[in-house]
């Protein structure tokens, strides 16, 4: 005769040990999950002591016609050109080096892979996957020229060219 | 009777202290021996007997153990190097300087450590193309070669964490060229160039991540591989040698099989 205490325990059924043995993966489970989030949060910095992506490139004046001149420390060309006052970014579209001005060939070079770029940004040869992007570019209460490193906007527009 | 050197040390491996240190006791039986090995924490990752051909220079041009020797160097080298050297952006270059030009020894110690860096990537490279060749990659020490893998990496990574610490022009570039490729990985590429470097360019917190998996992380990381890597030649059966492998006992009695068979 069956037991009638003792509960039916078909397959499905979950006794007690594997019970706490489930819950206490399922807890070590989602302990390891937070720790993972906890590690990531960590590792990600909330504030950036970086210098600010707003560069101050002073007077306009400073720039003659047709000239292109780099800032070294913000990684930025002021160019004036017939058009106006527009910043390219002197950072290669390839790895990040900084390009250079050359004079004497018309063009913006890269020393490190030997992209080459017009002074509009367009790419002319190299392993660089894009041309180098405009900057937003504007003039101040002062009468100082401003760009904001962070942003990339379309060339020959409003907010990428000054006419003085 | 005046005692020889060798006395001396039998005298000493006698004494109660040493016994106490070292379980497996004097003398130099074949189980002695074999005690000595196994029962040392460190020597026991190491097969107790080795085929004394496999000592021999030309089994493996000792490509594997001058790997570990360049190791160790670093670490003696780098260590001291700390001591002197500060991981933050006004101070990383003349700190490199000074070791270079005013620290006593310092310029010996970094160029050791230069160098010991430069001879291992070289040695892992060797040590894997003469595994390659020899085919001791293949069963049962696949896995071992996986975790060879994994060791080139860190090799590859320690250097390259290293190589930005002088916090000069060439540091400078070459970090941010590497994290710019790492940043080349679909989807979450600009998350890690921003989680490597701590920032969104090469900087202070850039300087100082990479100082932390240099002397710290990747270091650890490469000693818990490296004790994987010596334990799975001894669990694997030793350094390889091609005559006594099973497959190629297996394949030589095949065709001795077949040659008995056609002799029938």
């Amino acid at each position: 005769m069956p037991d009638e205490t003792k509960p039916a325990n078909p397959d499905n059924a979950v006794d007690r040990r594997q019970f706490f043995a489930k819950l206490g993966l399922g807890s070590l489970g989602i302990a390891a999950a937070g720790t993972a989030a906890f590690a990531y949060q960590f590792l990600e910095p909330n504030v950036l002591y970086e210098p600010s992506p707003v560069v101050n490139a002073g007077k306009p004046d400073r720039y003659p016609l047709d000239s292109v001149t780099l800032d070294v420390n913000s990684g930025i060309y002021i160019i004036h050109s017939q058009e106006g006052y527009f910043s390219l970014s002197a950072v290669c579209t390839h790895l990040g080096c900084l390009t250079a001005w050359k004079p004497e060939l018309n063009l913006i070079a890269c020393p490190c892979h030997g992209s080459k770029f017009e002074r509009d940004g367009k790419k002319i040869e190299g392993p660089a996957p894009r041309p180098l992007p405009w900057k937003r570019i504007w003039l101040n209460d002062d009468g100082d020229l401003l760009v904001d490193r962070s942003t990339e906007v379309p060339p020959l527009q409003r907010d990428s060219l000054v006419r003085v | 009777m005046a005692k020889t050197v060798d006395q001396y040390f039998d005298d000493l491996r006698g004494t109660r202290v040493w016994r106490s240190i070292f379980r497996s006791g004097t003398g130099s039986s074949t189980l002695k021996r074999a005690l000595a090995i196994q029962q040392n924490v460190f020597l026991h990752l190491f097969s107790t007997k080795v085929r004394t051909r496999m000592l021999g220079f030309s089994a493996t041009w000792y490509l594997g153990t001058l790997t570990l020797g360049t190791f160790l160097i670093l670490i003696a080298t780098g260590i001291p190097l700390m001591l002197y050297y500060h991981p933050s952006t006004p101070q990383a270059y003349a700190d490199t300087k000074d070791l270079q030009f005013v620290v006593s020894s310092g310029m010996f110690l970094r160029n050791l450590h230069r160098w010991s860096a430069h001879a291992m990537v070289f040695l892992v490279f060797a040590h894997m193309f003469k595994v390659f060749y020899r085919g001791a990659y293949r069963a049962p020490r696949e896995f071992n070669w996986v975790i060879g893998v994994i060791l080139l990496l860190m090799t590859l990574l320690l250097s390259y964490t290293g190589y930005l610490l002088p916090w000069d022009q060439l540091a400078y570039w070459a970090i941010t060229v590497g994290s710019n490729i790492a940043s080349a990985v679909p989807v979450m590429g600009h998350k890690i160039h921003f989680m490597l470097l701590g920032g969104n360019a090469v900087n202070a917190n850039a300087l100082l991540r990479f100082y932390v998996l240099h002397c710290m992380i990747l270091p650890l990381m490469a000693m818990f591989f490296v004790a994987i890597h010596f334990w799975r030649i001894r669990k694997d059966g030793g350094l390889y040698a091609h005559a006594s492998e099973p497959a190629t006992l297996r394949a030589n009695a095949a065709s001795s099989d077949t040659t008995a068979k056609e002799a029938q």
